[in-house]
């Protein structure tokens, strides 16, 4: 069974709607136990990191969701999902998961037309090769929406960047079993439901 | 680089998509779900639909749509109209709608878009007004007044003092439509977007007046919206979305093109 991570961040149903047009079938669970057990997970978000992560903590869900990591089955973190699996936040410094190294920041600019949240289409530069990333073309676009950017400590764990004003960010990370993307995947449109598909071949390696 | 948006506005009256011009003489014009569709396929970047049902018992139609609509069309999907609570954002969230669009119950109890932003988040939380151009005076240092009610009462506030407070109270985006362009197809009151853009450090998306492409390209460069509504000049099949896109690419408009 797929689980998808309920933390009260966001429209977990557009999540479970986009998987099921893929054909998986997905539970939405805030339960710990169903998490680790769980044959893939989608740690999905949107919303306050702050918030999040208290809310994870509080249901036991930040431990399960590192043991279910742990296990090497396949895990997607989507945009909050993917921040959170950082070591750390700006937004309310927050100590975050750490199942990849690095730290998240607020977008700034001293430009004023470059608004903040980065919110819109913008364009993925592949950087590394991994099994998701095969159906998608350099410089294809996706669904953005946030304040705050990851910037993992390694480049090693940076699959695809993002260029927003001045800004190059990672837009798409990686480690062993875990792959996360800082977009919308649920909200890209056929070629978003393209990677959402790759996730159920993906075995985790 | 980020893309300028293409968002799609569908009127929707009990259930079936609706089109007015100036805010009356309101004529049914289709099933919004397969124009919904249809606009996704031609690669529209979003989609706002906007309850204008009259009758409370009638409301939760709009659900089902936002329902129907969500099964098919994988972009982000704006809901406004008749939301006074943050029950009534979390109902069409649910449905899946990404995105609530308040506007009278804001105005008339500012409260709202705190609430809002704070229970679904900023980034889902938006701003929608309806302006009129007013004179210039004291009251309205901007030249602009917000109107409510789908354009019956005048409210008296200043429309770029509205905008500012709007940002402040955590709106994550504006819609700044002007009554005055509402349906003329003679193009986006650019004067007006431009100042409202200008003067926030949150997405601006004009709306109101589009005919032709070159309003588009008018608004998205000298009027400074991060994205253009379109309604007329698509729902009846004048123009499709990916001409509107075509056009802007070659003028040298960022947009997406592959979908």
């Amino acid at each position: 069974m797929l689980a998808i991570v309920d933390y009260d961040a966001g429209n977990l149903r557009s999540v479970q709607r986009a998987c099921l047009r893929v054909g998986l079938e997905s539970q939405i669970t805030a339960d710990p136990d169903v998490v680790v057990k769980a044959d893939k997970v989608i740690f999905p978000g949107v919303g306050s990191a702050e918030s999040a992560v208290s809310t994870l903590q509080t249901r036991g869900l930040d431990q399960a969701i590192v043991e279910f990591f742990n296990s090497g089955r396949p895990m997607l973190g989507i945009c909050l999902g993917l921040q959170i699996a950082l070591e750390f936040t700006e937004e309310g410094n927050k100590k975050c998961l750490g199942i990849v190294p690095g730290a998240c920041e607020r977008f700034s600019f001293a430009e004023k037309s470059l608004k903040v949240p980065h919110i819109g289409w913008n364009e993925l530069e592949i950087v590394g090769k991994h099994p998701m990333l095969a159906s998608i073309n350099d410089g294809d676009e996706f669904y953005f929406v946030h304040s705050y950017f990851a910037h993992p400590t390694t480049n090693d764990h940076v699959l695809g960047r993002t260029t927003y004003g001045d800004k190059t960010f990672a837009s798409v990370i990686g480690k062993d079993n875990f792959f996360a993307t800082q977009f919308h995947l649920e909200k890209s449109g056929e070629i978003g439901l393209r990677l959402l598909s790759a996730f159920s071949d993906w075995q985790g390696d | 680089m980020l893309s300028k948006r293409i968002i799609a506005c569908l009127d929707v009256r009990d259930g079936n998509l609706a089109k007015s011009v100036k805010f009356v003489d309101t004529k049914d014009i289709g099933d919004p779900v397969s124009k919904a569709k249809e606009y996704y396929d031609d690669g529209l970047d979003e989609l706002v639909f906007y309850d204008i049902t009259a009758s409370s018992d009638k409301r939760n139609i709009m659900l089902d749509v936002v329902e129907d609509v969500a099964r098919q069309v994988y972009i982000p999907l704006s809901v406004g109209g008749g939301i006074r609570t943050v029950e009534d954002a979390n109902k069409l969230l649910w449905s899946g709608a990404e995105k609530i669009n308040v506007n009278s119950a804001a105005v008339q109890r500012p409260e709202l878009v705190a609430e809002c932003a704070h229970a679904i988040g900023n980034q889902n939380t938006v701003l929608s007004m309806d302006i009129l151009k007013v004179e210039t005076n004291s009251d309205f240092p901007s030249g602009y007044e917000i109107v409510i009610n789908g354009g019956r009462t005048r409210t008296g506030l200043d429309a770029l003092k509205w905008a500012l407070r709007g940002e402040e109270l955590g709106a994550g985006e504006l819609v700044v439509n002007s009554i005055d362009a509402d349906g003329t197809r003679d193009g986006y009151e650019i004067t007006l977007t431009r100042m409202i853009a200008e003067s926030v450090s949150i997405p601006v998306i004009a709306s109101g007046g589009a005919g032709k492409p070159e309003h588009l390209y008018e608004v998205l460069t000298e009027g400074q919206a991060d994205a253009a509504l379109v309604a007329s000049m698509v729902h009846y099949n004048e123009y499709k979305v990916s001409e509107l896109k075509q056009y802007l690419n070659d003028r040298g408009v960022k947009v997406r093109l592959r979908y």
